[in-house]
């Protein structure tokens, strides 16, 4: 059985003004079907008003094993967050 | 990962997976007898749904490192099980209702834990899934409903589908802890959060009153309050067929399988000429540029 088909991954935008947002996979021999196939599998309950498709081995993706060294530098960044700093009562809403 | 973590994974969702697909057989039966077009509609919605929590599992095995097709071809030469309770014949439209309410509701308590199972991939898919599990016991229990309070002959069908189903729903928990051969490991790894005894007395407990609302007489006579436990007492199923059942004794393991073997081989065609023709678009649109 090596005729499989290919795997795409689907992003779907809800009806809430999002962004397209994955909500899983599926196989399709084509973009063409993949969408036919997303809206059957992912959209039977009106989940969504768009869909994106994408085959999966076009996708590069973060290595787990690198999470240290990418997010880490972050967390000593507290100033970055508006709530670092002490804003008097006075001054009101900022 | 460790493998044998990936291996079990494997198994659980691979199983889970060819159950969605094979448990579309027993309902898909009555599709085209369906009593109106509104029950039909109906059926076949959550026929399709099947299907869709079949594909959701297949793609949350395949991201373990396993294709779809191995997935496939394991199930179609019998390497790997479904559920046993797709195992019994749908005989007549009660069962429609009886297989909705408590062959769907005995899953929800199995996949509502797994929401939460470590494995991500899958704990997604069972989200989606328990959202549209509700809807097939729902309308299981209002085919029951109609047959339940409708003419005496209903009331007679409604009544032999509860009492032909209860104990395969039962065994649909699987084996006491003490017999059951993953579940100590399973839960070690937080795969399995409950135990299938603890599943099985909630079902019990939740169902019972069902029954009576339903006016029909309870399946087991062993069915007892227990005020001490808070719960019902209840007659152990026969487990000998549980494991009849899984051995391909069951009344329609030949069927199911060969149902599955021809469906795939018919379609082999169509799998085919599709990715031929999408090779050949894909060929030209190369060419052109």
């Amino acid at each position: 059985m090596k005729n499989e088909w290919p795997l795409w991954e689907v992003f779907i935008r809800g009806q809430h003004g999002l962004s397209h947002r994955h909500v899983g996979s599926l196989h399709a021999p084509d973009a063409e079907m993949a969408i036919k196939n997303a809206r059957d599998v992912y959209t039977r309950r009106n989940e969504g008003v768009s869909i994106w498709v994408v085959e999966a081995n076009n996708i590069t993706a973060s290595s787990p094993s690198n999470k240290g060294p990418l997010y880490e530098p972050a967390e000593s960044k507290v100033y970055r967050h508006p709530t670092f700093f002490d804003i008097p009562d006075e001054v009101g809403a900022m | 990962m460790p493998a044998g973590y990936r291996k079990t994974l494997i198994r659980q969702i691979g199983q889970h997976a060819h159950s969605e697909i094979v448990g579309q057989l027993p309902e898909g039966n009555w599709i085209t007898r369906a009593p109106t077009l509104e029950r039909k509609a109906i059926l076949l919605a959550k026929v399709q749904d099947e299907a869709g929590h079949g594909l959701y599992l297949y793609c949350a095995a395949e991201t373990l490192g396993v294709s779809r097709d191995e997935l496939t071809e394991k199930l179609l030469d019998g390497r790997m099980k479904y559920s046993s309770i797709f195992n019994y014949p749908t005989l007549n439209w009660a069962d429609m209702g009886a297989v909705g309410w408590l062959v769907d509701g005995a899953a929800i308590l199995n996949q509502v834990p797994l929401q939460r199972t470590s494995f991500g991939p899958y704990a997604r898919a069972m989200v989606r899934v328990c959202k549209e599990e509700s809807f097939h016991a729902r309308q299981g229990f209002d085919v029951m409903r109609k047959m339940a309070t409708g003419t005496p002959a209903q009331q007679k069908m409604a009544q032999d589908a509860l009492n032909r189903l209860w104990f395969p729903a039962l065994m649909m928990f699987g084996p006491s802890d003490a017999e059951s051969t993953h579940s100590e490991q399973s839960m070690a790894w937080k795969i399995k959060m409950n135990s299938n005894d603890e599943l099985r007395q909630k079902f019990v407990d939740q169902t019972v009153p069902q029954i009576e609302f339903l006016g029909l007489e309870l399946p087991d006579a062993g069915i007892k309050w227990n005020e001490a436990r808070g719960s019902y007492d209840y007659s152990d199923p026969d487990w000998s067929k549980f494991f009849d059942v899984i051995q391909g004794n069951g009344p329609c393991n030949v069927d199911r399988l060969a149902a599955r073997n021809k469906a795939w081989k018919d379609g082999a065609w169509v799998r085919d000429g599709l990715l031929a023709h999408a090779r050949k678009k894909a060929a030209r649109k190369h060419a052109a540029e």
